[in-house]
C-alpha cells in the first residue's frame, strides 16, 4: 500500500501533516506526533507582532520604573542572558531537527514587510525544511480596495521567495473575491505550495461584560466543505501544491481531499480533541479503505474527484448549492 | 609601579566596593538596605553570571533575613575558614554590633564594607553621614575611610591585605550616596594588582584558624571576673601594630598600583596656619577649596584620615605642618551630651599626650575646634569650607560649631559666604531635570560613560530623587573636566540646564543656577516660534538676563514618532552632546549609536532601531530660539500653599516642597520628631496628564472605584439634595439609588490636582455606556483642560458634610466608601497595591486607630517629608502613625497594645473607684458598654464625654487620673503594618512571639512578594519561578506559608485576601480581624511594579493570582470553633485557570523564559505542583468537622 505523497518537493511517508498548533511547541509532543505516523509537521506560527510586543513590554517594565527613587534605582537584577526575538522559535527548530527524522515546516506571520523575510531567512538558518507564510489580513479600511490587498500578499511572497531557497507555502484566508486568480498569481511568482484554508478565531460578544472575545472553536469535518471545493477547482490549474486543512478529521475526510486534489491534509482540532495517537486512528482507516476499494496508492486517486475530473464540473461550482439543498429536502 | 595598562572605567562607589570584595571573597552574606543593597546586587548578579575570584572560584551570595543574620553568617564562615564579607548601612550595620564584637574579640580577618549612612533618631533618614559607623567604635574594628569612588576601589583592596596580616577586622566605610552613588571615571584595578596585595601565606594562616574537627578547639567560652579582664587584654599588640600594617599595605599598593596613600594625608601648604581636619567624601571638597586659597597665597591645609582605628596619634601628628596655629576638626555625626564628636575628641586627646609625652612640633600649642556638617547628606560646599577656614582666623573662635545650616535655636552655625565658589571654567557643569520614568538619570550615567571612553575628561555624576514614588522628579548633576573632578557638592553655577519636562518650568526656578551665557534646552511642546510667549516671566527674565542660548525641541513628539513613548532620554541626550560641545557633534552621535547598541543590544534589534530613529530625528527637530529682548509673559508662579495654610505649613512644609529645606532654620523644626497630620493635602502635585470623570447616567453606584483607588482621589458622598442645589454649574449628581438613602443626592468627585492618574477606578469601573460600550461610567480625560473646573467641584465637595458614621452599612463595598479616609494622596507610586488596604483601615477605623509602621514602602508613602498622607476628620481625631524601626514592628505594636490595655484597666478600675462620687448608672453604662458598631462607640464617646464633664467637680486624685485617662475608655484599635520583608524575614521573630501573646491587635501584610522599597530583592514570600534581586536565576524553592504558621497556634485570626479578586471578602476579613479579640493576621496581596505589570491593570493581575490559585482567598476566625464550627473557611474558588496565564501576565516570571527557557519551563510545573498540593491540602482543612463528638453522632 503506498501513501506517499509529495508536498513543497518533500516526500513524504503519507499526507497527514499536523497543521500549525500549541502541539508543536514542545519536543516531546512533536516527537509523539512522529511516532504516531505524522509524515512532516508544521510548526506553531511565530508572530512577528508578538514577538515585537514582548521586546518592548520587557524594555518597558524593565527600564519605566527605574531611576526614579533613591532607594530603588531598578527593580529587577540585570538580565545576563536574554534570549530575545525568535530565539526561543529557532531554537526549539534547532532542537527539533535533532530530535525527529520528519521534515519541520516553520510558520511565520509577520507585519512589516521586513519582519517577514528576516523571519524567514532565520527560520532557514534553523534548518526548517520548508516555510508556511501565515498571511491574513482583516480589511477593516473601506479604503482599501482588494487589488490593494492582493497586491500586498504577492509583495510579501515575492520578497520571501527570492530571500530563501527552501520551498515556501502560504495558507490563504478564503475571502478572496477570485480566489483563483490570487492562487494562479502566487502560483506565477513561484509559491511551492498553497494551504487551504486558514481558520481565524471570530470575535464573540460577551453580554456579561459587553467584551468583544476572540474565541476558537474547532472545527468538525464539515469545516471540510470549503478547502474540498477550493481543492478540486484549483487541482491542475496552478503547479503549486495542495494542502487541505480545516476539517480533517477522519480517513473519509482525507481519501475526499485526496480525490479532490490535495498533496497533504493537514490535522489540528482532531488532535487537539483526541491526541496525536488520532493520526495512526486515520492512517489505518485510510489503508483499510484503500484495501476495500482496491487503491494502491494514493497517487491514482489524487485529483480524480477535482473540477476537471469529475463528470459534472459544474457540481463545485454555484449549481451545487441548489443540489444540495434540493437533495437534503 | 607596574606597566600593566589598567582599564579606566566609570562606575558609583558601590560598584566599587563589590568589584573587589567580589574578588577576594569566598562567601558572601548580605541583607538589602539602602545606600547598601548595590553591593549585594553586584555581587548577587557576578556569581550568578559565573565570575570567580581571584581564586578562580565563584563566591557564594546568600540573603540573609536581616543584617543580624548576615553577621552571623558571616561570622559562621569566618570561624570555619573562608574569606567572607559583608555590605551594609545605618540600622543594618547597627544590628551587626553584638557579631563585631565576637570577631573582633576573636582577632578575625574580615572586612566589612559600609556605605555610611543617618540613624534614625527624630526621623528616618536615607542619606549619608557617619552616625553608624561611629555607633561601632568599641567593637575593637579598626575603620579604614574612602573619600572618593577611587579610593572606595583602592582601600577595599588595602583593607582587605590588612586585615589579613593585622588579624584585626575591618570596617571599610564611604559616605552614603555622595560616593556610594557617584559615578566617576577611576582606573580600576587590574586582577594582578590583587593577587599581588593578597599574601597566601596570611590566608593560609587564616583557614588555619578555622574550627576543624580535624584539630578540635573550643572558642567562644564563657569567662568569669578572674580572666575575662586579662583575656580582654592580650589584644593590645595587634591593635598597637596595626596602623604599622595599614601603611605597609599602602605602601605595597603604591609599589603595584602607583597611587601612594598614608594613615593621614596632610594636603596644602607647607607652612599651612590653618588645618581642617576631616574625613570622607568632604575632605574633597575642602581639598579643592584649600588649592584655591592657596592660589591666594592663603596658608591654609586639610589633614585628610584614612585609618580612624586604630587611632594612631603618632602618625596624626606627624601629618601636620609645624607652622599650624589653628585646628578645625569636622564630624559627620551627631553625640548628644558629649564632649564633643568622636574625631573632634581624638584630635583633643592626641595633641594633649603629644604635649604632656614629648616636646611639641609646633611653634605653638595649636588652637582646636570642632564642628558637625554633612548630616543626612547635608550639602558640605567651598563656600561652607571657606567659612571654617575663615574662622580659624578669627582670635575667638566658636567651638563645636555647626556648618551649613542655620542655628537660631543654639547659635552653633557659622556664618559664609554662599556665592563664594572654586569651580573652574573648564569645568562643564551640567544640570539636567527629568522625571524619574523618562529615563533621564539613565541616559546621563550613559553619557558620562561615553565621554569618560571617548575623551580624555574626568566625568562626574550625582543624582539627586524626591522623596515621591510617583511621578518623581530626578535632578542629575554631571560634571566633566580635564582634571579628577573633587567637587563633592551640587551644581549651583552651570553652564548647561536641561528641563526635561515643560512641566517643570512652574515648578523649579531652574536658572537660578545657570550662568551668564550658559546654555538652556528644553523640551517644549511648543515649537520654537510659540515658545517664547508660553514660558513663564521668571523663565523669560533669566533667559534675557543671562544672555542664554536657549535650545527647543519637542521631545516627546519626537518620543512617540520614533516608538519611545514617555522615554524622552535618548533624545535629550542626544540634544546635550549635539549642543554642549563635549564632544564633536558627529563623534558625539556615533558614540551615542555604539552606546545603544551595546546597552539594548541583546534586549531586541527594534529597542536599538527605536533608539537609533531617535537619536535621527532629535537632530532634525532641534532648535536655537532666536528670542526677543523683552518680557511679554503674563505666567507667574503659583504659590507653593495658599495663603490659608496653617503657619507651620506655610513656614516649613511649603519650604520642603519648593526645595527650599536647606534654609529652614533650627528653630521652625519639630523638636522631637512630632509633625502634624494631613499635609498632603497642602501640596498640589498635579503630576496626573489624565483624570477620570465621572458619567452619571452609567453609573450603578457600586462604589469599587473609591475602594480601589490607591491614593484616595476618587471620593463618594450622598447627602441631603438641597446641597446640590447650590453646587456650581459643572458639579454632578445624581439621585441616590439605595433604599437606606432614598432622596439624597450622590456624587462621585475626583480631586483633580491630588490623582495620578493611574486609572484604576476606570479599569474596575463595571458599568458600561450602553450607547457606546468603549466608555463607561468613569473615562479618563485630559487633566488640564479639567483641571479648574473640577478645583471648583472638589472644593465644593469638601464642605459636603461626611456620612453619619452610625447610619452607614459597612458591611457593603458601596457602604465602606461613604467613610471618609483619613490615608490621602499619598506619594506611593501611581497604581500602588498595598495603599488601597491601608486606606480602607482609616475608613473603617481611622478615628480610632493607632497604627505601628514597619520600615519600607508603606512607612516612605505613609512619612516621608515634605508631607505625609495620614490624616483627621472634621472631629479632629484620625490615626495617630508612628515608625519605629524595620526589624521590631509587632514588638512595636504589641508595646501600643500592652499601654492601651492598661490605661483601659487602671481607667475601669478608677470608674468603679469613684461610683460614690458619680453613680452608678453612668459608671456601668460606659463598664458594660460592648462598642461592637459606630452606633455603640459613637454611644461611648457621648457618655465619656459625659463622664470627662463630670470629673473635674470631683476633686480627688482618682478623679485627676481618670481625666486623662477617661478616652481610652473608648475602644481603641492597634494597627501593625508594613511589608513581607519584615513579616516573612526580618520581624518574623517579633511577628510570631506577638501572634502567640493573645493580645487583640491587627497585623496587616501588605504583600508583594518582595523587598519593594529597596528596589525588588527576594523575599520568603517571594514565589518559586519569580526573577528578584538575590534570585537572578528564578527562585528555586517556593514561598513560605505565613498563614498557616499563624494558624498552628489555634488563636490567632488569620485571613489571605486580595482586593482585585474579591472585594467583599477583604472587607468582611479587615472586619473581622478588626472585631476579634485577640491577635489577627491579614495577609493582603499587592502588586506592585517590582512584579513589572501594568499597574492600571494591578486589580486583574491580583484576580489572575486567585484564579490560579497562586494566592488563595481564605479566612481562619478561631472564634468559630467555639460554635463547633470550622474556623477556616476558603473564599475562592478550585483554581480555574493554568498557574502561567497568572505567572505570565508578569515580568518577574516572564523575564526567565528569556534568560533560562528551560529552568522557567521547570521552575513553573513545579509551581503548578505547587498550587494543586497546597489547593487540596486548604480543601481538607476546610473540610474537617469541628463539631464536638457527641454533636456528630447526632447528626451535625
Amino acid at each position: 500500500m503506498d501513501l506517499s505523497t509529495s508536498y513543497l518537493g518533500l516526500n513524504l511517508k503519507n499526507p497527514i501533516v499536523p497543521s500549525a498548533s500549541p502541539m508543536s511547541r514542545t519536543v516531546g509532543s512533536v516527537r509523539l506526533m512522529e511516532d504516531y505516523g505524522a509524515s512532516a509537521v508544521v510548526l506553531y506560527s511565530i508572530f512577528e507582532e508578538q514577538i515585537r510586543h514582548e521586546t518592548k513590554e520587557m524594555y518597558h517594565h524593565l527600564t519605566y520604573h527605574a531611576e526614579s527613587y533613591a532607594e530603588a534605582t531598578s527593580y529587577f537584577p540585570e538580565m545576563h542572558e536574554y534570549h530575545s526575538g525568535p530565539d526561543e522559535y529557532l531554537n526549539h527548530i534547532r532542537k527539533l531537527k535533532e530530535a525527529v527524522s520528519i521534515p519541520i515546516i516553520g510558520s511565520i506571520n509577520g507585519v512589516t514587510d521586513g519582519g517577514w523575510v528576516e523571519y524567514a531567512k532565520l527560520i532557514q538558518q534553523a534548518g526548517a525544511d520548508a516555510l508556511e507564510l501565515n498571511i491574513y489580513y482583516i480589511p477593516t479600511d473601506p479604503n482599501m480596495s482588494s487589488d490593494d490587498i492582493e497586491q500586498s500578499y504577492l509583495d510579501i511572497v515575492k520578497d520571501v521567495r527570492n530571500q530563501v531557497s527552501i520551498p515556501v507555502a502560504v495558507k490563504l484566508s478564503p475571502y478572496f473575491t477570485s480566489l483563483s486568480n490570487i492562487a494562479k498569481r502566487l502560483d506565477k511568482i513561484g509559491v511551492n505550495g498553497l494551504v487551504l484554508f486558514n481558520r481565524f478565531y471570530q470575535p464573540d460578544i460577551n453580554l456579561d461584560t459587553l467584551n468583544v472575545e476572540p474565541g476558537v472553536i474547532l472545527s468538525s469535518s464539515d469545516s471540510l466543505r470549503l478547502p474540498l471545493r477550493w481543492i478540486g477547482i484549483l487541482y491542475k490549474k496552478i503547479n503549486a501544491d495542495l494542502a487541505a486543512t480545516t476539517g480533517v478529521h477522519t480517513a473519509e475526510d482525507v481519501l475526499k481531499l485526496i480525490m479532490a486534489g490535495a498533496n497533504v491534509t493537514m490535522m489540528c482540532s482532531a488532535l487537539l480533541r483526541h491526541g496525536p495517537r488520532k493520526i495512526r486512528e486515520v492512517l489505518t482507516g485510510v489503508q483499510q479503505w484503500m484495501v476495500e476499494h482496491e487503491y494502491a496508492s494514493l497517487n491514482d486517486m489524487r485529483g480524480s474527484m477535482s473540477h476537471q475530473s469529475v463528470a459534472d464540473p459544474s457540481s463545485f461550482e454555484r449549481a451545487n448549492y441548489m443540489k444540495a439543498l434540493q437533495s437534503y429536502m | 609601579m607596574s606597566e600593566i595598562k589598567r582599564e579606566m572605567v566609570n562606575i558609583d562607589g558601590n560598584e566599587a566596593a563589590a568589584y573587589v570584595a567580589h574578588k577576594t571573597n569566598e562567601v558572601i552574606a548580605i541583607y538589602p538596605i539602602t545606600p547598601s543593597s548595590n553591593m549585594g546586587e553586584w555581587c548577587d548578579q557576578w556569581s550568578s553570571e559565573g565570575k570567580k575570584n581571584i581564586w578562580g572560584t565563584v563566591p557564594i551570595v546568600a540573603e540573609m533575613q536581616s543584617e543580624g543574620g548576615a553577621s552571623g553568617a558571616v561570622h559562621g564562615a569566618l570561624q570555619t575558614g573562608s574569606l567572607t564579607t559583608t555590605f551594609t548601612a545605618s540600622q543594618g550595620l547597627l544590628l551587626m554590633i553584638p557579631n563585631m564584637f565576637k570577631i573582633a574579640g576573636e582577632l578575625t580577618s574580615t572586612v566589612f564594607h559600609v556605605s555610611a549612612r543617618s540613624i534614625a533618631a527624630q526621623g528616618l533618614s536615607i542619606f549619608g553621614d557617619h552616625s553608624d559607623v561611629m555607633s561601632t567604635r568599641s567593637t575593637g574594628w579598626a575603620m579604614l575611610c574612602s573619600h572618593n569612588v577611587q579610593e572606595v576601589m583602592d582601600f577595599a583592596l588595602i583593607s582587605q591585605a590588612a586585615t589579613l596580616e593585622s588579624r584585626i577586622p575591618f570596617i571599610h566605610f564611604f559616605d552614603g550616596f555622595r560616593t556610594s552613588h557617584e559615578v566617576m571615571k577611576i582606573e580600576e584595578l587590574a586582577i594582578s594588582d590583587i593577587k599581588a596585595m593578597m599574601n597566601d601565606k596570611l590566608i593560609t594562616e587564616h583557614r588555619q584558624r578555622a574550627l576543624t574537627p580535624e584539630k578540635p578547639v573550643m572558642r567562644g567560652t564563657a569567662q568569669n571576673p578572674d580572666v575575662y579582664f586579662q583575656a580582654r587584654e592580650t589584644v593590645n599588640p595587634f591593635y598597637d601594630r596595626c596602623p604599622n600594617i595599614v601603611q605597609k599595605a599602602m605602601d605595597q599598593f603604591a609599589k603595584v598600583v602607583g597611587r601612594q596613600y598614608h594613615l593621614f594625608d596632610y594636603y596644602g601648604a607647607p607652612d599651612a596656619e590653618r588645618v581642617i581636619v576631616l574625613m570622607g567624601s568632604g575632605s574633597e571638597s575642602v581639598h579643592e577649596t584649600v588649592d584655591a586659597l592657596m592660589e591666594n597665597g592663603e596658608k591654609v591645609g586639610v589633614v585628610k584620615i584614612r585609618l580612624f582605628r586604630p587611632f594612631s596619634m603618632k602618625h596624626f601628628i606627624e601629618a601636620f605642618p609645624v607652622t599650624t596655629k589653628s585646628i578645625a576638626v569636622l564630624d559627620r555625626t551627631k553625640e548628644p551630651g558629649g564632649a564633643g564628636e568622636p574625631l573632634y575628641q581624638d584630635v583633643i586627646t592626641a595633641l594633649h599626650e603629644m604635649h604632656t609625652t614629648s616636646e611639641s612640633k609646633f611653634k605653638a600649642y595649636p588652637k582646636v575646634i570642632g564642628g558637625r556638617y554633612g548630616l543626612s547628606s547635608k550639602e558640605f560646599t567651598p563656600a561652607m569650607v571657606k567659612g571654617i577656614f575663615d574662622e580659624l582666623s578669627k582670635e575667638k573662635q566658636k567651638n563645636h560649631f555647626t556648618i551649613g545650616i542655620n542655628d537660631d535655636l543654639g547659635h552653633t552655625s557659622l556664618e559664609y559666604d554662599p556665592n563664594y565658589t572654586t569651580e573652574k571654567n573648564d569645568v562643564i557643569r551640567s544640570l539636567f531635570y527629568g522625571l524619574g520614568a523618562d529615563g533621564t538619570v539613565g541616559a546621563n550615567k550613559n553619557s558620562i560613560k561615553i565621554i569618560g571612553e571617548e575623551t580624555n575628561f574626568f566625568g562626574q555624576g550625582y543624582f539627586v530623587y524626591d522623596s515621591k514614588k510617583s511621578g518623581s522628579t530626578t535632578v542629575s548633576h554631571l560634571r566633566f573636566g580635564p582634571r579628577p573632578i573633587r567637587s563633592t557638592y551640587l551644581i549651583s553655577r552651570a553652564n548647561f540646564v536641561a528641563c526635561h519636562q515643560w512641566q517643570f518650568l512652574e515648578k523649579f526656578d531652574m536658572l537660578t543656577s545657570i550662568i551668564d551665557g550658559g546654555t538652556f534646552l528644553l523640551n517644549s511642546p511648543f515649537p520654537k516660534e510659540r515658545v517664547w510667549g508660553n514660558l513663564p516671566l521668571v523663565v523669560q527674565e533669566q533667559i534675557i538676563k543671562k544672555k542664554l542660548n536657549f535650545y527647543v525641541i519637542d521631545g516627546n513628539a519626537v518620543a512617540v514618532k520614533t516608538g519611545m513613548g514617555s522615554r524622552v532620554n535618548t533624545i535629550m541626550q542626544t540634544c546635550f552632546f549635539a549642543i554642549s560641545g563635549v564632544l564633536p557633534k558627529e563623534d558625539a552621535i556615533t558614540a551615542i549609536k555604539t552606546s545603544i547598541k551595546k546597552t539594548y543590544g541583546k534586549k531586541g534589534e527594534d529597542i536599538v532601531k527605536m533608539n537609533y530613529a531617535a537619536v535621527d530625528a532629535t537632530i532634525e527637530n532641534l532648535f536655537k530660539v532666536d528670542y526677543p529682548n523683552e518680557l511679554t509673559s503674563t505666567i507667574t508662579l503659583p504659590p507653593v500653599v495658599p495663603d490659608h495654610a496653617p503657619d507651620f505649613i506655610k513656614n516649613v512644609t511649603a519650604k520642603m516642597i519648593a526645595g527650599q529645606g536647606d534654609s529652614i532654620p533650627v528653630s521652625r523644626l519639630p523638636i522631637d520628631g512630632t509633625y502634624p497630620v494631613g499635609t498632603t493635602s497642602w501640596e498640589k502635585r498635579n503630576i496626573a496628564t489624565e483624570i477620570p470623570s465621572w458619567d452619571s447616567e452609567w453609573c450603578i453606584q457600586c462604589g469599587k472605584c473609591a475602594l480601589v483607588c490607591p491614593h484616595a482621589t476618587i471620593r463618594i458622598k450622598v447627602y441631603d439634595n438641597a446641597l446640590a442645589e447650590g453646587s456650581p454649574e459643572s458639579f454632578k449628581h445624581m439621585p441616590y439609588k439605595g433604599n437606606e438613602y432614598k432622596g439624597q443626592a450622590y456624587t462621585i468627585q475626583v480631586a483633580p490636582e491630588d490623582c495620578t492618574g493611574c486609572g484604576i477606578c476606570v479599569e474596575v469601573c463595571p458599568a458600561k455606556n450602553k450607547k457606546e460600550t468603549k466608555y463607561k461610567a468613569l473615562n479618563m480625560v485630559p487633566q488640564p483642560a479639567v483641571r479648574d473646573q473640577e478645583k471648583k467641584n472638589w472644593d465644593y465637595f469638601l464642605t459636603i458634610p461626611e456620612a453619619d458614621r452610625r447610619t452607614v452599612d459597612v458591611k457593603t463595598i458601596k457602604g465602606t466608601q461613604f467613610l471618609q479616609p483619613l490615608f490621602e494622596f499619598s506619594g506611593a507610586c501611581t497604581g500602588c497595591g498595598e495603599t488601597p488596604y491601608v486606606k480602607l483601615v482609616s475608613q473603617l477605623f481611622g478615628d480610632r486607630t493607632i497604627v505601628a509602621n514597619a520600615t519600607g514602602c508603606s512607612s516612605i508613602y505613609g512619612g516621608n517629608l515634605p508631607t505625609t498622607p495620614w490624616t483627621k476628620n472634621n472631629d479632629g481625631r484620625g490615626p495617630a502613625w508612628s515608625n519605629s524601626l524595620f526589624e521590631d514592628n509587632a514588638e512595636f505594636g504589641y508595646g501600643m497594645r500592652l499601654s492601651l490595655d492598661k490605661q483601659v484597666e487602671y481607667a475601669r478600675e478608677l470608674l468603679i473607684q469613684l461610683i460614690p462620687q458619680l453613680g452608678e448608672g453612668i459608671v456601668n453604662s460606659i463598664l458594660s458598654s460592648t462598642q461592637h458598631d459606630e452606633m455603640e462607640i459613637y454611644t461611648q464617646r457621648e457618655r465619656v464625654k459625659e463622664l470627662k464633664k463630670l470629673l473635674p467637680a470631683i476633686n480627688t486624685p482618682e478623679s485627676k487620673q481618670l481625666t486623662q485617662l477617661a478616652d481610652s475608655l473608648v475602644k481603641k484599635s492597634v494597627w501593625i503594618m508594613g511589608g513581607d520583608g519584615w513579616a516573612y524575614d526580618i520581624g518574623f521573630g517579633g511577628l510570631d512571639h506577638v501572634i502567640a501573646s493573645g493580645r487583640n491587635v491587627n497585623i496587616l501584610v501588605l504583600d508583594t512578594e518582595v523587598y519593594s522599597n529597596t528596589g525588588g530583592q527576594m523575599s520568603k514570600s517571594t514565589p518559586r519561578g519569580a526573577v528578584a534581586k538575590f534570585a537572578a536565576g528564578g527562585k528555586p524553592i517556593g514561598k513560605k506559608d505565613l498563614g498557616l504558621i499563624a494558624m498552628s497556634y489555634g488563636n490567632v485570626y488569620v485571613a489571605q485576601i486580595a482586593m482585585g479578586a474579591n472585594d467583599l471578602q477583604t472587607v468582611k476579613a479587615i472586619q473581622e480581624a478588626e472585631a476579634y479579640d485577640g491577635p489577627s493576621l491579614i495577609l493582603a496581596y499587592s502588586h506592585c511594579i517590582a512584579h513589572g505589570i501594568n499597574m492600571t491593570k494591578g486589580m486583574n493581575a491580583q484576580k489572575l493570582a486567585v484564579d490560579s490559585g497562586h494566592w488563595p482567598l481564605y479566612r481562619y476566625n478561631p472564634a468559630l470553633t467555639k460554635e463547633g464550627k470550622n474556623p477556616f473557611q476558603l473564599d475562592s474558588k478550585m483554581p480555574k485557570i493554568k498557574l502561567e496565564d497568572f505567572e505570565y501576565n508578569e515580568i518577574r516570571f516572564k523575564m526567565l523564559t528569556k534568560m533560562d527557557p528551560e529552568k522557567a519551563k521547570l521552575l513553573l510545573r513545579q509551581a503548578q505542583e505547587d498550587v494543586m498540593k497546597k489547593w487540596r491540602f486548604y480543601e481538607q482543612l476546610a473540610a474537617m468537622n469541628y463539631a464536638t463528638p457527641a454533636a456528630a453522632t447526632n447528626g451535625h
